[in-house]
């Protein structure tokens, strides 16, 4: 019996950061035949290992591009590592920017069953599901409403409502905490305490270190692509907290 | 339920999670065109009629190109070759345009070529509504052998997911191709018996050989000698066009399957 969620071993991310993306065909072979094909080697990740156990509270904290939400893009399966491997087990659901799947032109109801087909759920599923989503994002008025008519707040309610409809084996939050009025951030905390219960691994990112201490158990802290600390939650946000200073 | 990077999942299963993906993203383009149009969805046998029209004004009256019944001759051949041009031209840009989904959430990425390629295939069908108008219109009645339709569209529905998924993933990494391909459409679009017939091209060899190298001259020829001559190609036809639909449709999804590992860091 595996007791990890997640393993990541030696992963390492690599970008071409070459100033000028060639684009065209004719740019890329006039600096091909002058020999200027240079690319500047930026390591967004660099050589994190950890693991976290089934059922665990994880935080990911850090300045701005120390790699954090590339770390989750490692481990929701978007990004393939240059190196490393990186194993999950059980069913993902990627919390990742809400709302990502929808087509500001179609309705919320249209909108839901569009985005219950990217995260994989079936027809089915999603109709028995719908009430429920409805009534959890609170937006039955406007359900018939081209969704370029909302308000982000309403798109992130609705784009909550549907990734946590399921309980995952492992739960993805990057930041989406941060819209919605305090209201609704009560309700999804609630729901994700829920899910906690149910045995679920969450994966959280954020920047309120107050809320990754209220609610992670772990935590890693990531610096420059590196693991600066790993452990309880408590002793590393207080030592990212002191390093602030 | 053990797996290593998503890249490396099957292919299989996930045809079969995301099998619901690609029936609402069809129908989703389907909306979005219609929308707010007062015809809605009368366009989609509008259209080709009315290209119909002007075609058959230009080059059947103006220009005199001799061929019994030309606006049915035209339209048939059209609506093969407005099924390729369409779904190629869409699905160019779709790795692009679907951009923000893909990077936010694990996808397999060649559902976007291959949902442009279905949609073109409903517009066919909807094309085929016009044929029949015309064909009514010009009093030509269908041959038996029509019902056989469905094969060189099958036929010709794979070549264009090939020259798709090809396209898509080239155009990934040279954007140039956006704006080169409408050229290269043109040009194509004469190099297929579509306006004239092949005996025209009769005293020029050279021309010739390079139209029938033109797989989609022989999905025209073979969709349209169905419908109109009551002819059935013969088995070598057959194993031209099959040779042709697979090999590009090989080509295709060799080339997308190899460069789709990197798509996210480019788009």
């Amino acid at each position: 019996m595996n007791e990890n969620a997640v393993e990541l071993r030696n992963v390492e991310m690599h970008f071409n950061m070459s100033k000028e993306k060639l684009e065209s065909l004719k740019e890329y072979f006039l600096k091909f035949m002058k020999r200027q094909l240079y690319f500047e080697d930026f390591v967004a990740v660099d050589n994190v290992s950890f693991d976290i156990k089934k059922g665990d509270v994880f935080g990911i904290v850090g300045l701005n591009g120390c790699g954090k939400s590339t770390t989750l893009k490692i481990i929701s399966g978007i990004l393939e590592p240059t190196k490393g491997t990186v194993k999950t087990h059980g069913t993902i659901a990627p919390l990742i920017e809400l709302g990502a799947g929808f087509d500001m032109d179609l309705t919320a109801r249209e909108n839901i069953y569009l985005n219950g087909s990217v995260l994989g759920y079936s027809k089915k599923f999603m109709d028995e599901k719908f009430d429920e989503i409805v009534e959890f994002s609170e937006m039955q008025e406007f359900l018939d409403v081209p969704m370029k008519n909302y308000s982000s707040g309403m798109v992130a309610r609705i784009g909550f409502a549907i990734a946590t409809v399921t309980t995952p084996d492992i739960l993805i939050v990057d930041e989406i905490l941060a819209v919605g009025d305090f209201l609704f951030q009560q309700k999804c905390e609630e729901r994700i305490n829920a899910m906690i219960n149910d045995d679920t691994t969450v994966i959280i990112v954020s920047h309120s270190i107050e809320q990754i201490e209220r609610l992670c158990k772990h935590c890693v802290w990531l610096e420059k692509g590196k693991v600066k600390m790993i452990g309880e939650a408590a002793e590393v946000c207080d030592a990212y907290k002191n390093s602030q200073r | 339920m053990t797996k290593t990077t998503s890249n490396k999942t099957n292919f299989i299963s996930d045809m079969k999670r995301f099998f619901p993906l690609l029936k609402n993203l069809v129908s989703k383009d389907f909306k979005i065109k219609y929308r707010r149009s007062v015809l809605g969805v009368a366009w989609s046998v509008l259209n080709p009629l009315f290209t119909m029209l002007v075609i058959t004004t230009v080059f059947g009256k103006l220009l005199k190109i001799q061929v019994e019944n030309f606006a049915t001759y035209y339209i048939v051949g059209f609506a093969i070759w407005n099924f390729f041009s369409e779904a190629t031209s869409n699905s160019l840009g779709s790795i692009l345009s679907s951009a923000p989904l893909i990077k936010k959430v694990y996808i397999p990425k060649y559902i976007f070529p291959l949902e442009k390629c279905l949609f073109s295939l409903v517009n066919f069908f909807f094309t085929l509504i016009a044929v029949i108008i015309v064909m009514l219109f010009q009093g030509v009645i269908p041959s038996v052998t029509a019902i056989l339709f469905p094969i060189p569209v099958m036929f010709c529905f794979v070549f264009v997911c090939g020259v798709s998924l090809f396209l898509s993933a080239a155009t990934v990494y040279f954007r140039d191709i956006q704006h080169l391909y409408g050229v290269l459409l043109t040009m194509l679009m004469y190099l297929t018996p579509i306006i004239y017939p092949l005996s025209l091209l009769e005293e020029h060899k050279f021309v010739l050989k390079i139209v029938k190298l033109n797989p989609i001259t022989h999905y025209v020829e073979y969709f349209r000698g169905l419908v109109m001559y009551n002819t059935i190609p013969n088995l070598k036809e057959n194993l031209v066009c099959i040779a042709m639909s697979l090999g590009m449709f090989l080509i295709g999804a060799l080339v997308f399957k190899k460069a789709q590992g990197k798509f996210i860091l480019h788009i």
